[in-house]
């Protein structure tokens, strides 16, 4: 195959010289000069066809060689079907799992936004020392939309709840408010009709709207005549304008299912300093993310100084919109890649010290062909036809096994999750999976032909074909054997030390106290539509009738309402000031939740003084609060905070707490956040349309969702209720929840398959040269050597490889652990009860595999060991 | 080598003849690819007669597998001719066979 530098022009030289001297030796015997080249030229025969054979023989034999070659080693894998079956699976196993893998991070982190120009567009948004992402108040917005120069467009966000009202009853949707522009800025055009016209977004503006795709296929059949329909959302009537592209997705808007321009604001929304828009803006051409904040932090300084907004310090955020979508996924789906390609590294390892003991064993075989007349390329024609044989094998079923994987694990996505990662839709086999399956399976290819090949060239003929060949060769490639089991353990250690610190932190994360009782509380979210609960006396009332329906109801011990659910986010918050107290000016942020009399007890949050909130606080009598522990921490240090006050801004009107109570922390943020200062007040006194009702069961709280929401639904038929679950799994749903326990579960997993072929493979290492050693055991042991020493000789060896491997791999492994600690909770990288349990484990289970060879060797006859020579 | 089937069996038999042919006449020394087919046709008595073309296909196939060497060179009536010899090969495996005469190719798989 590799070449012959003969040219067909030295070959057309050689006939020429050979008409040349044939005639000269006809004309010597006697014929004249014409006539002799005439004979020799019929005697040679052909000449054309001869130089044609001569440039086709190689091709030809290429061909020939190739197809015998794949015979061969077709037939090889058919006589030995263990050999082949391992050698098959672990490569598919190592394949699969890295492509999958990969499938995940190019969907997220390589694939482009579906917008125009995507890394054009950023979030823009305020900041502030707490939150370094804090939303726009519109007020703002339209100031910083005016004041700008780095930005071609700059829009907003706004995520919105309605009550859809259709034929078939009352259902909670998502829904987004977005500026005019707000799709021309992402440069998206509606697949049917029209964007929003520039008026439609000033207030007073129409009541139009457009369907995601998704909403145009469920609820309207994907048919064309929606365009002028209308939808009833929250009792108005919206217009059809157009429907989005299907390959349309907004990370940050969830399943938004209709999409409003934002014409109509509640007098919250109006004033400058309430938060709740987000902002995405189109940066001009060679304007970079950082000259774009240069320009905006002094702008939003200077309208901070302008509106004397104090208590504040507010600065600006301009983040590229690609890494708020994937930035919370991308260390894990990282650290997923770095496992999954560790986890192929040990498996080509593995596959590779297969075919090396193979080759070692067909030793005989390549030195008789060799002396048969193969020459070396042809050899090394034949492994590299065999490595491609199953290389091929291998990476087709590893790609059935990454498609299976990629199903699977987008499957275990809850919901909620997946409408936060629209990218999951994408993965799947596609052109850059393909391309990475194919550079994977060339790299297992290419190390699957070398071990053999290597091994040829340093290969005498003689040597190889006598029996028991004691040859220096030969003990360098035990010694390399050996020497890859180390990489396997190592790799096994790294894995297996990894595993340990994502499941720690798992751990740790699901035990953070949380300062209330999770088991046992079913929920679900209610909203209570605007036109039928206007006053205080409605809402009031349906607070009362609900708990009072659903506390009769068997099983149910106490009942309670809240404005949002613990453990979800520090995202519904308060700036409070203390009477009577001199005002600096500092910005105190708390967490804000509306609460009825039951919650707290339902949730059996521990009350530490004072009382809890009773019926009789409602909008007759005093304004009171009750505050948790960080809050009475904060900012009661040394006295009591009952009987003091603090002060809010209540929609517009100053209001002043008394406080009633202090409770024990209820985990109101994240899991993996501190827990901040917390208010509650009576939601009697401040009524909500959109509250959560959380339960406390006797029983099991899944089971008694239906009846609940049976019950709510009979007191009011328009009642939208949904997200109905319980408080576990609530918090098992939540994103540092759902983070940890993947990264766990799968990175565990790798560990696991890479323990069981570290551990498989030293077996397979030590037994391998206790079948080559059986004769000097047997001359060990007729000198008088005792089992025990022979034990002792065999495990000594394979004691020899697990100990350098443990050691190098634990240090590799507080380097890999120092690589993840951003995923890391509560543990720290060098976790020593972490790492003396991953050195057990191994120490263990190579002692296990090695007892085994061991024994075998102690149980040679000496006898027959001597003989067998 | 692997099996094959009974024409491929003929051909690689008569391949082997030519291929002895050769070596045969190639032990008495150098020789170019004319003089080769002249003494195959002298010392089979005229009877087997190859054509030429053939012939330097064994030869080349002989060359690659390096039982031969060839180089350019003069022949004896100062024409340019390509002189073919022993190669490596052919000499190692009947190095240690004194008799050069005796030295037949198939002697190279020696267990010794």
């Amino acid at each position: 195959m590799f070449k012959r530098t003969r040219s067909t022009d030295d070959f057309a030289e050689e006939i020429k010289a050979h008409l040349q001297l044939e005639a000269d030796e006809l004309q010597r015997e006697s014929l004249s000069e014409d006539e002799a080249r005439r004979r020799a030229r019929i005697a040679f025969g052909n000449v054309g066809a001869a130089q044609e054979r001569f440039y086709l023989r190689d091709r030809m034999a290429w061909f020939d060689n190739l197809v015998r070659d794949i015979r061969f080693a077709i037939r090889q894998l058919i006589k030995n079907p263990g050999f082949a079956t391992t050698a098959i699976l672990v490569l598919a196993l190592g394949i699969g799992v890295s492509v999958a893998i990969f499938g995940f991070v190019d969907a997220a982190l390589l694939e482009p936004l579906p917008y125009t120009n995507p890394s054009q567009l950023t979030s823009v948004n305020e900041g502030s020392v707490e939150s370094p992402r804090w939303p726009l108040s519109y007020p703002d917005y339209l100031d910083w939309q005016r004041l700008n120069q780095s930005f071609s467009s700059l829009d907003v966000y706004a995520g919105a709840g309605y009550i859809l009202n259709t034929s078939s009853g009352a259902e909670p949707v998502q829904a987004e408010r977005v500026s005019g522009g707000f799709f021309q800025t992402l440069g998206v055009h509606p697949l049917l009709g029209r964007d929003f016209y520039p008026g439609e977004d000033r207030p007073g503006g129409p009541n139009v709207l457009l369907l995601s795709y998704g909403a145009w296929l469920h609820r309207f059949g994907a048919r064309r005549d929606v365009l002028g329909q209308t939808v009833d959302l929250d009792g108005r009537a919206f217009t059809i304008i157009g429907v989005l592209p299907r390959a349309f997705s907004f990370a940050p808007g969830g399943n938004a299912e209709f999409w409003v321009p934002l014409n109509s604001f509640s007098d919250h929304e109006k004033m400058r300093t309430f938060y709740t828009f987000w902002g995405i803006g189109r940066l001009r051409q060679g304007v970079t993310a950082q000259a774009a904040l240069a320009e905006m932090n002094p702008i939003a300084k200077q309208l901070q100084r302008q509106y004397g907004i104090t208590g504040l310090d507010l600065t600006a955020s301009v983040v590229p919109l690609l890494e708020v979508i994937v930035g919370d996924v991308r260390p894990i789906l990282l650290t997923l890649l770095g496992g999954a390609v560790l986890l192929l590294l040990i498996a080509c390892v593995n596959v590779g010290s297969l075919v090396l003991v193979r080759s070692e064993s067909r030793r005989r075989e390549v030195a008789v062909r060799g002396a048969l007349g193969a020459t070396r390329a042809r050899l090394v024609e034949q492994f590299v036809t065999e490595a491609l044989l199953l290389g091929l094998l291998g990476s087709l079923a590893g790609m059935m096994v990454a498609d299976g994987i990629m199903k699977l694990l987008g499957s275990l996505v809850p919901k909620d999750m997946a409408s936060n990662m629209p990218f999951l839709g994408n993965v799947g086999l596609n052109a850059h999976t393909a391309a990475f399956a194919a550079a994977v399976a060339a790299l297992a290819i290419l190390l699957l032909a070398a071990t053999p090949t290597l091994r040829l060239l340093f290969l005498k003929v003689r040597e190889g074909m006598a029996e028991g060949d004691r040859g220096s060769a030969s003990r360098f490639w035990r010694r390399l054997g050996a020497n890859l089991v180390v990489v396997e353990l190592v790799i096994a250690v790294v894995l297996l030390t990894g595993a340990g610190l994502l499941g720690r932190s798992l751990y740790r994360l699901l035990h953070v106290p949380l300062g209330f009782d999770p088991n046992h509380l079913a929920t679900m979210s209610v909203m209570a539509p605007d036109t039928a609960y206007k006053n205080d006396e409605q809402v009031i009332g349906l607070y009362r009738e609900n708990v009072r329906r659903v506390s009769s109801l068997p099983g149910v011990k106490t009942a309670g309402m809240t404005s949002m659910l613990p453990v979800q986010c520090n995202c519904a918050t308060d700036r409070i000031t203390f009477p009577g107290r001199p005002d600096h000016g500092e910005h105190n942020e708390v967490d804000e939740r509306h609460v009825s009399p039951g919650y707290l007890p339902a949730l059996k949050a521990a009350l530490v003084r004072g009382r809890y909130f009773t019926e009789e606080d409602d909008p007759s009598h005093p304004r009171v609060a009750v505050i948790n522990q960080a809050l009475a921490r904060k900012y009661f240090p040394n006295e009591d905070p009952v009987g003091q006050r603090i002060a809010n801004d209540e929609s517009g009107h100053p209001s002043e707490w008394e406080i009633v109570g202090v409770v024990d922390d209820v985990r109101e943020g994240p899991l993996d956040v501190e827990t901040w200062p917390a208010e509650y007040f009576p939601i009697n006194q401040t009524r909500q349309n959109v509250f959560n009702l959380v339960v406390s069961t006797s029983q099991d709280a899944g089971a008694l969702l239906p009846v609940l929401v049976k019950t709510l639904h009979q007191i009011d038929p328009d009642l939208a209720i949904s997200d109905e679950t319980t408080m576990t799994d609530k918090i098992d749903a939540t994103q540092a929840a759902l983070l940890h326990r993947f990264s766990a579960w799968l990175v565990g997993g790798f560990a696991m398959i890479a323990l069981v072929l570290g551990v498989v493979g030293l077996y397979g290492v030590v037994a391998y040269s206790v079948s080559q050693r059986t004769r000097e055991i047997g001359v060990r042991m007729a000198l008088g050597a005792q089992r025990s020493s022979v034990y002792a000789l065999i495990m000594r060896q394979a004691g020899w490889l697990t100990a350098i491997g443990l050691v190098v791999g634990l240090v590799c492994s507080v380097g890999s652990s120092w690589l993840i600690r951003s995923l890391l909770f509560g543990v720290q990288a060098w976790d020593a009860a972490t790492l003396a349990a991953v050195a057990f484990v191994l120490a263990l289970t190579s002692l296990a595999a090695s007892l085994l060879p061991a024994r075998r060797a102690a149980s040679v006859d000496p006898v027959q060991a001597l003989r067998r020579e | 080598m692997p099996s094959q089937k009974n024409p491929d069996d003929r051909i690689a038999l008569l391949q082997g003849t030519l291929d002895l042919l050769i070596l045969k006449t190639l032990v008495l020394g150098p020789c170019h690819g004319q003089g080769v087919a002249r003494s195959i046709q002298r010392q089979s008595e005229e009877v087997f007669f190859v054509d030429h073309g053939s012939l330097y296909l064994a030869l080349q196939r002989l060359e690659d597998k390096k039982w031969i060497s060839a180089k350019w060179g003069v022949s004896e009536n100062n024409r340019k001719a390509r002189l073919l010899a022993y190669g490596q090969r052919t000499r190692a495996a009947s190095g240690e066979d004194q008799r050069v005469g005796a030295a037949d190719p198939g002697d190279g798989i020696d267990s010794g």
